[in-house]
């Protein structure tokens, strides 16, 4: 089985976002990026099913401008075999990323697509659900669990009911939620190796995708500041707060 | 252990800061053939600089003379200097010492700077891997030379005890090891004290560097404006003041410096910076704004009667490890390239380290601590007198006969017993944010696994119930920028507790420390602080 996992570079889970002043998006400079945790999940989730002999070899893909080689190489420090870098150096929507990855898995035949379920950057949550839906084959989304068994996986999905167990046949595409694993530490030596492994470098014109315009971010902006409090001393005087701020009745 | 992973590099330099990644690209330039690897503890490099910073560009154009065509991402020219000095309603204008004339220089950011830097190294050859803790020196076989580094192992728990996904820690060996930890290296510290190199001169003297970057309105801000105060909020026995610089993007800079040779013990400098932000002249450019990062660091303040030997067989000390900071300039940046620079230059000949102390103390950046040497020690006796005797030096140029000693920072305190020097600072009229410390470590966004060892070592837990409590009131729970340190009572039991995670990697408390039973080592990899252009 040949595996491909998805990556985007994000800015990094412990950084506190900030808002362009001009509001055409959120600050990335000089602000620490990495690899969007859930893919981190889906790389460790394709090495685990490497390590237990069910697949030969493990694709990453990254989709974004030349800095997105930094994750593809900590994946392939993790232990995935080679990357392929799409360049693109404005932002692309979902559906365009989707195509990407579609065209890539399509000319490498692979039998499995592993995406993270959603970027924590923009928290679209579509990627896998498109890929899926234009490859026209079967997805599981939110995996907690894989199992696999001639030619067919199974799922244990995170739903908001409880848990539900998916069977569906290869190729297929899942998206991979939190409980799945814990993604290993990336060892030094292996941090050495993984500067000598590949990674090719594709533009979207070489997979033959055009990068549609369909969604247009009209502006980005801050969530309200909380107000301040006030403190009072009496109850009396808290339910004339209240009441001055039209709260209670009189 | 045996199955130890060990990698072996012809030199290997420990921290990516301005003194490492001087040393790294020179060495590369000089003699493409060695391999040289550069690790940092951070997550990414930069992550976990912070300084003022106002740079004298001269070492770059030295190390990389088309630098100004590419320059790091933050450079803003230094247009006017400003002096002065707060009293707390008030601010009257000084003269600009001349030491603090900035014509020529730039205002940065050194964590973006370096960055960037790591970036010119990388094209040049370099291998830099950020993310990997330096835990202690390694030695040969008979003990008497530095043959590299071990990385901290990853996932052990807080008891100790291995983890899932337990990842044991590499070797690196290198023929020399170069140690450029910055201020109070923890590799650095350990290897001081094995081989005696501090053993001919005067004790170390710190100081604690606060910085927040801020995002003001716009209009506010002159770009490459600097401005220095000193005076409130601080007493005239303790030393310090602010620095405040204007970026461009309506961006501002600003931070406050104190002296670790404070005597009060219920002294809390993290107070004394948020309140200096409350002056009437300083909020009204900060008011509305918002914090962009904000951290703190330890920074070396002995000057050269501090330094110790910079060499030790298989290794050398550069930057601010050693402690080359000049600080009537209050500037270390063209000092850690410098002496990386030449380190690089030392080696490029022989590996070895035998030499490089001698090169060092030979040459014009040694030249220009000795001229400066005996500024700061004379605010040992309180500000005013420290102005005076600047004044003298100045005039004197350093020639005066005389070099002043430096004290250590620990035996300063004065016991609680004693009346008070500082003032106390009333922190409910303060609007501006960071409403408290654990509200700061926020913006320095600093992340520790919780189930780890606890990096902060304290030898003797008793003593901080019984002797610290009585004589100074445990002032680690003032002393620490992060509030890492607090004494809780459970069951009737007052008891220390170590909140780690918090860190941010200053150093203070393994200096301020009293009784020096604070041991500051390497957590995991990656764990710290991640500044954002400080």
């Amino acid at each position: 089985m040949k595996i491909l996992v998805g990556i985007k570079r994000v800015v990094d889970y412990n950084v506190r976002i900030r808002v362009k002043p001009d509001g055409s998006g959120v600050v990335t400079d000089g602000v620490k990026m990495s690899m969007n945790p859930f893919d981190e999940i889906a790389v460790e989730e394709a090495l685990q099913i490497k390590e237990r002999g069910e697949c030969d070899e493990i694709i990453v893909i990254s989709i974004g401008a030349k800095q997105s080689q930094e994750q593809l190489r900590t994946a392939l420090a993790m232990g995935a075999d080679r990357g392929v870098h799409v360049l693109v150096d404005e932002q692309i929507e979902p559906l365009t990323a989707s195509k990407a990855i579609l065209s890539v898995a399509q000319s490498e035949g692979v039998d499995l697509i592993l995406l993270g379920k959603q970027a924590i950057d923009d928290d679209n949550n579509q990627t896998a659900q498109m890929v899926a839906a234009l490859w026209d084959r079967p997805q599981a989304t939110f995996a907690s669990e894989l199992a696999f068994t001639d030619g067919k996986v199974t799922a244990v999905r995170e739903v908001d009911a409880g848990l539900e167990v998916l069977e569906v046949d290869l190729p297929a595409v899942i998206s991979v939620d939190l409980r799945l694993n814990e993604p290993r530490y990336v060892k030094l030596p292996d941090m050495m190796k993984a500067k000598k492994k590949t990674i090719d470098v594709k533009s979207l014109e070489d997979l033959g995708v055009t990068s549609g315009a369909g969604v247009t971010s009209l502006g980005v902006r801050a969530p309200e500041g909380r107000q301040a409090g006030i403190k009072v001393e009496t109850v009396e005087e808290l339910v004339k707060e209240l009441q001055a701020r039209g709260l209670v009745n009189d | 252990m045996s199955d130890r992973d060990v990698i072996e590099f012809d030199v290997l330099i420990v921290g990516a800061g301005p003194a490492g990644l001087a040393t790294a690209i020179r060495l590369k330039q000089l003699r493409e053939d060695l391999n040289v690897c550069v690790i940092d503890k951070a997550s990414t490099v930069g992550a976990q600089i912070l300084s003022g910073a106002v740079m004298e560009p001269e070492p770059l154009d030295e190390l990389l003379p088309g630098w100004r065509d590419n320059p790091p991402p933050i450079l803003q020219p230094v247009l006017k200097d400003e002096f002065s000095f707060l009293t707390e309603k008030s601010r009257y204008w000084m003269p600009n010492p001349p030491q603090m004339n900035n014509h020529g220089n730039f205002i940065i950011s050194l964590g973006a700077t370096c960055a960037w830097l790591a970036e010119q190294a990388e094209e040049a050859g370099v291998e830099i891997y950020p993310g990997f803790a330096a835990s202690e020196p390694l030695f040969n076989e008979a003990g008497d030379q530095v043959i590299g580094v071990r990385i901290g192992d990853m996932g052990i728990d807080k008891q100790g005890n291995p983890k899932d996904g337990f990842m044991q820690g590499v070797d690196i060996t290198a023929q020399m090891t170069v140690l450029a930890e910055g201020c109070r290296g923890s590799v650095s510290k350990a290897l001081i004290a094995k081989f005696g190199l501090d053993a001919d001169c005067d004790p170390q003297t710190y100081g604690i560097g606060m910085k927040e970057l801020w995002q003001v309105p716009k209009g506010r801000v002159k770009p490459g404006t600097v401005q220095h105060t000193l005076g409130w909020p601080l007493d005239t026995s303790t030393y310090g003041g602010s620095f405040l610089y204007q970026l461009d993007e309506d961006r501002v800079a600003l931070g406050f410096v104190i002296g670790l040779d404070y005597q009060d013990p219920e002294f809390e400098p993290f107070e004394a910076f948020q309140q200096f932000k409350n002056h009437p002249s300083i909020k009204a450019l900060l008011e509305g704004g918002t914090i962009i990062s904000s951290g703190a660091r330890a920074i070396v303040e002995g000057g050269i009667q501090s330094l110790p030997k910079l060499e030790m067989p298989g290794a050398l000390l550069v930057g601010d490890a050693g402690g080359k900071l000049n600080v009537p300039k209050i500037k270390g940046t063209h000092m850690a390239l410098r002496s990386g620079m030449m380190a690089a230059e030392h080696l490029a000949k022989e590996l070895t380290h035998s030499g490089y102390d001698q090169l060092w103390r030979g040459s014009s950046s040694a030249a220009e601590l000795h001229k400066v040497r005996n500024i700061r020690p004379g605010f040992q006796k309180g500000m005013w007198f420290g102005l005076v005797n600047a004044a003298i030096e100045t005039v004197t140029m350093g020639k005066l006969p005389r070099t002043l000693s430096n004290h250590p920072d620990h035996e300063q305190l004065r016991k609680v017993s004693e009346p008070r020097l500082s003032p106390q600072y009333d922190s409910s009229k303060r609007s501006l944010e960071p409403r408290d410390r654990l509200a700061s470590v926020y913006f320095a966004a600093t992340e520790h696994d919780e189930d780890q060892p606890v990096h902060l070592q304290v030898t003797d837990t008793n003593i901080c119930v019984t002797r610290c409590k009585e004589e100074y009131n445990n002032p680690c729970t003032r002393f620490c920028p992060a509030n890492v340190y607090e004494m809780v009572e459970t069951d009737g039991e007052t008891q220390l507790q170590i909140n780690s995670a918090n860190c941010v990697h200053c150093k203070t408390c393994d200096i301020k420390d009293p009784y020096q039973i604070i041991n500051w080592t390497t957590p995991e990899g990656s764990a710290g602080p991640n500044y954002v252009n400080l």
